[in-house]
């Protein structure tokens, strides 16, 4: 058995303590030992973004950070994206507009944008682009990703 | 068994409620708020991890395998390789089946499972595969299905004779040849006034589905399987499982997880029996989650081609022949679907001679499986290149020169078929009338079009819908929602029924709760599936109408539905207030029992679908680079159920050509070793590689469909690369005809041009 490290952190507001080998990656850990299984993998090399989380407020691929290295972090996934029965306005933009069809892209998508919106609150097309082309999506074409984002940042500049 | 519903009830003048607009899909929020259950998403108690040992040679005999050590690591369950597989014999479909779930006697290409191991954690199961010993004495190989069909050429299957050539006696990698033609194309070539003979080639491309497959198996001491996982085809799976197991269909329970992506690649199993075998030897729960790296080196890629077509006309535009000789390249074993090329390749066109010879060779690459349209659009690249070349050559605009040559209701295709109403021409019309076709091609650029189709598809479909005490409704589904049936499918039970589709669910059904589903491919779920259910809806309004009729002390004809409501069909009938469903359902339930509709049908009827890509690029002469600065998709789709997920059908199939067209590939090394199996180096589209993707939907209707759906999915990817060849082609002076597309290609291509001028 290999030696496990003892990890206190945060996630989604949740205190949470672990056991974890040294290699284990934080996508590993949310998914397999806390079984927040909604942030997902696509690569596990960093190159699609259906990882994508905050941890202290950074956005950052799971794959690519060790689980041991979150020791006192915050960690911010999808599951905590919803306040309540209060969708995100960007999840209900995604909802309205298609901008999910099989899904798989889904979380990562919205993790990215929120972190967008949050430096960027009126982005044009162009600055979604780039900044969600770290994020694959093979079904949609980005066109209705792109349009949800446009309406949720549209929404929640309250124009 | 019925194919089709006796009455369609198609009447284009409905007024339909629900059908045609955009509700939120019901499965949407769980998608948006992460608790969407994708094939790796499954944990069970006491769950293993399972990991597979790859063939890191493309083509060697497998002399031994020794588990013994890994079967000795403290935490590892069970190890498993080919002996725990039962004996089918080479060459039979089942007998190609396992072998390529698990190597015998060879390994076949670069990434092909030769042992498992299920241990207690990841990192065990990983240092239990570097205890396995296999030895390997390597072949030599091939991959490019040219050298493949060399008489020199190393050969994979020993046992293989071509099929279709008579007297064929010596072992080839050449599968099968065959040939598909009508009318005399020496005449008509004799008629041409202009003749123009292209060769083209086309290179592999992955799916590129973003969930890597992932399943967990378990199996009870008795020998009962549970199987969990990401498929297009719960049931095809069961049977196939059934076939290479050895296991009875009622011990193989299948239960499909939402499926992140699939477009024909998880239409054939690659990690499930390996994760079945691994449990029923453990004795415990088994998950396996292909990484990137698998993905690529071991699951669906589609076909490379070559191809050469020759395409004849008169000065007035008429087409008087045409010929092809196309080569398809499988993985090591059968299974590429090559034919649908020869018979839609150039169907669309009123054509009345034509010729084609087809190939399909086996090389040491993984197994092809489908994607949208399996085997045509990489074929079409090449025919629309050749099209648009005629066109331009006789001075007619691309579009009136296809509208000269449209096949319209009543033509008779090369595969047998003879078109029933068809949308081509409509589709060509709306092209050339809309606003991208009509803007003047801004300066630097240069416009490409294409037109593609697809037969779409029916089959086996299988289906209920359960009306509620409250009438509410419930539907049992078995043919795996892509991208957005569930809520089409739901839309129509809704149209029927006369009731808001919130008060519709729709949920997926296990393998043992319905009977067989054909896959979800060739667009036929939409299609078929809500045929299921519309006739199930009918047969629950016929016994609602019963009922309602039993309510009122009069006979079942003298009651119809309308809108919802069971009502007295005349005014003779009696003085009756309209009943609801949740009325009917409230009153007579608890006496007569539960009101269902359940339906099985080997659906026929699908109507063919057309499309026609608009497409502006800008060519960086001195990089290669190409900009898609303009991207348009006009397609027929008989009847937009829900209209947000048709276009969201054409913007993805439109960008999954992009990607096919301008950069994706497989690049093997010298040693038949794939060197790109990563997102990194095997190129997809990204958000800033496109612009907006504009969609117009022409609705001409399938009557043999109540809404007049045809089918969505195919189409779009199949004039895709041949609309930006063309576009291509307008800038820089020479029409591509090898994918990709890609930067260093195009560069020698525009140099090569400028140094022959
Ligand atoms: S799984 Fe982390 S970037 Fe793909
Ligand atoms: S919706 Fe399927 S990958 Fe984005």
């Amino acid at each position: 058995m290999s030696k496990k490290y003892h990890v206190t952190t945060t996630v989604n507001g949740d205190g949470y303590e672990y056991l974890c080998e040294a290699q284990q990656t934080l996508l590993d850990v949310l998914r397999d030992e806390l079984q927040l299984a909604g942030t997902k993998e696509g690569c596990a090399t960093g190159d699609c973004g259906a990882c994508t989380v905050m941890v202290d407020g950074t956005m950052v691929c799971a794959c690519l950070v060790l689980a041991v290295e979150t020791d006192g972090a915050k960690v911010d996934t999808i599951e905590g994206m919803a306040q309540g029965d209060k969708l995100h306005p960007l999840q209900q933009k995604f909802l309205e507009l298609n901008g999910s069809q099989c899904g798989i892209c889904t979380p990562g998508i919205l993790i990215a944008a929120r972190a967008l919106l949050a430096r960027n609150p009126d982005p044009t097309e162009t600055e979604i682009r780039y900044w969600l082309a770290g994020n694959l999506c093979r079904c949609t074409g980005y066109d209705k990703i792109i349009r949800s984002v446009q309406a949720a940042a549209k929404e929640m500049r309250g124009a | 068994m019925a194919t089709i519903l006796e009455k369609s009830g198609f009447n284009p003048d409905k007024k339909l409620k629900i059908v045609g607009s955009s509700p939120i899909k019901h499965d949407g929020i769980d998608k948006v708020t992460g608790r969407a259950k994708f094939g790796a998403d499954m944990y069970l108690p006491g769950m293993l991890v399972g990991k597979i040992l790859r063939s890191p040679h493309a083509h060697a005999i497998i002399k031994s395998i020794d588990i013994s050590a890994a079967e000795k690591l403290p935490g590892v369950k069970a190890v498993i390789c080919r002996d725990d597989f039962p004996e089918i014999k080479a060459g039979s479909a089942d007998g190609d089946m396992t072998r390529n779930a698990m190597a015998r006697e060879k390994a076949l290409y670069d990434g092909h499972p030769v042992a498992a191991v299920a241990a207690t954690s990841e990192s065990i199961a990983k240092e239990a595969l570097k205890l396995i010993k296999v030895e390997y004495e390597v072949l030599p190989h091939v991959i490019d299905p040219v050298e493949a069909m060399k008489p020199d050429a190393p050969i994979l299957h020993d046992y293989l004779r071509t099929k279709g050539v008579k007297g064929a006696d010596q072992p080839t990698n050449v599968v099968e040849r065959y040939e598909l033609g009508i009318g005399d194309v020496a005449a008509g070539f004799a008629e041409a006034d202009v003749i123009v003979e292209r060769e083209f080639d086309t290179k592999p491309m992955h799916q590129g589905y973003i969930e890597p497959q992932g399943c967990v198996a378990s199996t009870t001491e008795d020998g009962q399987i549970e199987l969990w996982c990401s498929t297009q085809a719960p049931w095809v799976y069961r049977d196939r499982l059934s076939n290479i197991l050895k296991i009875e269909t009622a011990k193989i329970r299948i239960q499909q997880s939402e499926m992140g992506g699939g477009f024909g690649g998880k239409t054939g199993f690659y990690p499930e029996p390996i994760a079945i075998q691994l449990s029923r030897k453990a004795r415990r729960p088994v998950k396996i989650a292909l990484t990137r790296n698998e993905v690529f080196r071991a699951t669906g890629p589609v076909s490379g081609t070559k191809s050469r077509i020759k395409i004849g006309c008169k000065k007035d535009g008429t087409i008087t022949a045409a010929e092809a000789e196309l080569i398809f390249q499988t993985g090591p074993f059968t299974g590429s679907a090559f034919t649908n090329a020869p018979q839609a390749m150039f169907t669309r066109y009123a054509l009345k001679n034509v010729k084609t010879v087809s190939y399909e060779v086996v090389s040491n690459r993984p197994k092809v499986n489908s994607f949208r349209a399996p085997c045509v659009p990489q074929v079409v690249f090449g025919v629309e290149g050749v099209i648009e070349e005629l066109a331009r050559k006789i001075g007619m605009d691309p579009i009136d020169f296809r509208l000269k040559n449209a096949a319209t209701e009543g033509y008779k295709t090369i595969y047998g078929e003879t078109f029933g109403p068809i949308g081509f021409v409509e589709t060509l019309e709306a092209a050339k009338k809309c606003d991208h076709y009509r803007t003047p091609v801004p300066p630097g650029q240069g416009r490409g079009t294409a037109s593609g189709f697809w037969f779409n598809r029916g089959g086996e479909t299988t289906g209920t819908l359960n009306i509620g005490i409250d009438g509410s409704v419930t539907l049992i589904l078995g043919t795996t929602d892509v991208a957005g049936s569930r809520i089409s499918i739901s839309m129509m039970a809704a149209e029927e029924l006369g009731i808001p589709v919130d008060k519709v669910r729709a949920v997926m059904a296990d393998t043992h709760s319905l009977g067989f589903n054909r896959v979800t491919a060739g667009s036929r779920t939409t299609f078929s599936t809500g045929m299921v259910i519309i006739d199930s809806a009918r047969k629950a309004i016929a016994e609602l109408c019963k009922r309602a009729a039993g309510l009122w002390g009069v006979s079942p004809d003298a009651v119809t539905f309308e809108d919802g409501y069971c009502k007295p069909a005349g005014a003779n009938v009696g003085n009756f207030e309209p009943l609801s469903i949740a009325q009917i359902a409230a009153k007579t339930m608890a006496t007569h029992g539960a009101i269902a509709g359940h339906s099985e049908m080997n659906v026929t009827g699908a109507g063919p679908g057309f499309g026609l890509h608009i497409v502006d690029v800008a060519v960086d002469q001195e990089t290669g680079r190409v900009d898609i600065k303009r991207y348009t998709v006009v397609e027929d789709a008989g009847k937009a159920i829900h209209r947000l997920q048709v276009e969201g059908q054409f913007q993805g199939g439109a960008v999954q050509g992009i990607g096919w067209a301008l950069n994706e590939e497989y690049c093997y090394g010298k040693d038949g070793r794939l060197e790109n199996p990563s997102f990194l180096d095997y190129r997809m589209p990204v958000a800033s590689d496109v612009p907006m993707i504009d969609t117009e939907i022409v609705e001409i209707p399938n009557p043999r469909h109540p809404y007049g759906l045809r089918g969505v999915g195919e189409v779009p990817v199949v004039p895709t690369m041949a609309a930006i060849a063309n576009a291509i082609g307008q800038c820089i002076g020479v029409r591509p005809q090898s994918l990709p597309m890609s930067p260093p290609k195009l560069l020698k291509l525009i140099d090569d041009h400028k140094a022959k001028k």
